[in-house]
């Protein structure tokens, strides 16, 4: 039971993150239709930034609102300078256009940072808190913490205001919220924006627990990628739950199978997912009306 | 208020537009009529802003705008109600209209909603409920709503009649007529040609990308190619 315990708690963790990546999926897919693949880098370089402003002395808070600040303007630029230049691409054009984003971030961040592994102070120490038989780190409370707060901001935003609104307009008929005078080039601007953002503070949260490098985006992309497909992609609900329980069947494939097995339980649902309900838990299948 | 001048335009390589001018009026109802294909929502399109032009010209209010991006259109007072309605399905009636008014920065929504309610009354009982679950007549109303709420001086209107029962049209009918009294400048697309040349002050036929005829719309619905092609006499 304890074991159980232990599981559950590490595959919340690990899955709050995943959630955090699949929402970046979901809202620039929602804004433009585009998978953006390098969602995963943004979450590296809030993670590599911060470490390496604090390395220059910058208190732990200081730093990671910096790396928050330059991940939100890399995908700001990320927008600006490589998807909007090819607007009117198919959309596989754009997909692959960021994953070549995703290969030239990776790069420079090798060339700018290292080559090396990284941590960060946890915020609240790093003795484990005793529940139940189990453990667990203060950081995973924050982790999940700051993933439900970012949650909860993010409805809010959509639900109860009229930008938000817009970006719901501009995802459902993307013409007529050009008729009605929206500038959807600032709706998807600002989607890739917030994506990056969030996709930063996943970074910063799980670099305590997880370790950071140059290369941990291309995984946590496709997991959270795998989290989007299971949620239904669109769908922010999804994404959550999809984030969620991928961590927690990557948990329990390793503690019951073998830790080898981990990172293939992510594929194996992306499969499973594609071949039997395509449309995911929470998504809609695709109606063309006439 | 609008002229049109020239003005080509293309999907790739094809050309459907291959040189329309005309021009509305300050306070006229003009319509435009044509088989399918002929090119009408395309140039509805072009004077949008959200299909781009190979050639010619476009001025509102005398300013050439055909460089103007759509957003900015919307803003000088030109506003359209398109072709097959393009609610925002996800959203609800209230907050349709109230994206209507996303260009404007001034305020008193309240009471521009309130004058939508006053035109289309069945709006309001469905206030809250999705734009994707309206019925068809329903989805229009609140597709010419949400184009008043940005408070335009010229409305653009594509086939608002498409699909609607018989006495939806005579409402909608009625709701253009009333807009014209509130001194509003309407361009209709239709291809109902008997009911819109029935409220216009003037029509233009168009045909595979051209303007074949143009006239007050007594003159037009006289006319005998007009009266076989698209009346039915």
């Amino acid at each position: 039971m304890a074991e159980l315990l232990q599981f559950v708690f590490s595959g919340l963790t690990v899955g709050a993150i995943y959630a955090l990546v699949a929402l970046g999926f979901t809202l620039i897919y929602k804004a433009s239709d585009i998978i953006n693949f390098a969602q995963g880098e943004f979450v590296m370089l809030g993670g590599m930034t911060t470490v390496f402003v604090t390395l220059a002395g910058v208190s732990l808070p200081l730093a990671a609102l910096i790396a928050i600040i330059v991940t939100t303007a890399i995908g700001l630029a990320l927008h600006r300078f490589a998807i909007e230049p090819a607007r009117g691409a198919s959309p596989v054009a754009l997909i692959m256009i960021t994953i070549g984003a995703s290969i030239f971030l990776r790069g420079v961040a090798q060339i700018i940072f290292d080559r090396r592994f990284h941590s960060l102070p946890s915020l609240f120490g790093g003795d484990p808190i005793k529940f139940g038989g189990a453990a667990i780190l203060p950081q995973s409370l924050v982790v999940l913490a700051s993933a439900m707060v970012i949650v909860t901001l993010l409805w809010l935003f959509i639900d109860r205001t009229l930008l938000g609104k817009a970006v719901i307009a501009t995802a459902a008929n993307r013409l007529a919220a050009r008729l009605i005078g929206v500038d959807t080039r600032r709706i998807v601007d600002f989607s890739f924006a917030v994506s990056a953002a969030i996709g930063a503070i996943a970074g910063v949260l799980i670099t305590p627990i997880a370790l950071t490098s140059y290369d941990v985006g291309t995984l946590l992309a496709l997991k959270g990628f795998a989290a989007a497909m299971l949620g239904g992609i669109g769908s922010a609900l999804g994404a959550v739950v999809g984030g969620l329980l991928i961590g927690l069947f990557e948990a329990f494939a390793a503690g019951y199978l073998s830790s080898n097995y981990k990172d293939a339980v992510a594929f194996l649902i992306i499969l499973v997912v594609l071949v039997s309900i395509p449309q995911g838990l929470f998504g809609r299948a695709k109606i063309e009306r006439v | 208020m609008l002229s049109i001048e020239n003005v080509k335009s293309a999907y790739g390589r094809i050309e459907v537009l291959h040189g329309v001018t005309l021009y509305v009026g300050v306070g006229e109802i003009v319509t435009l009529i044509g088989a399918n294909g002929a090119g009408k929502t395309t140039l509805m399109r072009a004077i949008s802003g959200v299909q781009p032009i190979t050639d010619g010209s476009i001025r509102f209010k005398s300013v050439p705008i055909e460089q103007q991006p759509a957003h900015a259109r919307v803003a000088s007072g030109i506003s359209q109600v398109p072709e097959g309605r393009q609610v925002f399905e996800p959203l609800s009636v209230k907050d349709n209209l109230k994206l209507g008014a996303w260009r404007r920065r001034d305020g008193d929504l309240e009471q521009d909603l309130a004058r939508v309610c006053a035109l289309f009354p069945m709006l309001e009982a469905i206030w809250e409920m999705p734009a994707g679950a309206l019925s068809g007549g329903q989805q229009q109303m609140l597709a010419i709503g949400r184009a008043l709420m940005a408070k335009p001086q010229l409305l653009l209107l594509d086939e608002p009649s498409m699909g609607l029962a018989p006495n939806l049209v005579d409402h909608v009918l009625s709701v253009i007529r009333a807009l014209k009294n509130d001194s509003l400048t309407i361009l209709l697309v239709e291809q109902n040609a008997r009911a819109a040349l029935s409220i216009a002050d003037r029509a233009y036929v168009m045909e595979t990308g051209k303007v074949t005829l143009s006239g007050a719309a007594a003159e037009i619905q006289a006319d005998h190619r007009v009266r076989e092609a698209y009346l039915g006499i």
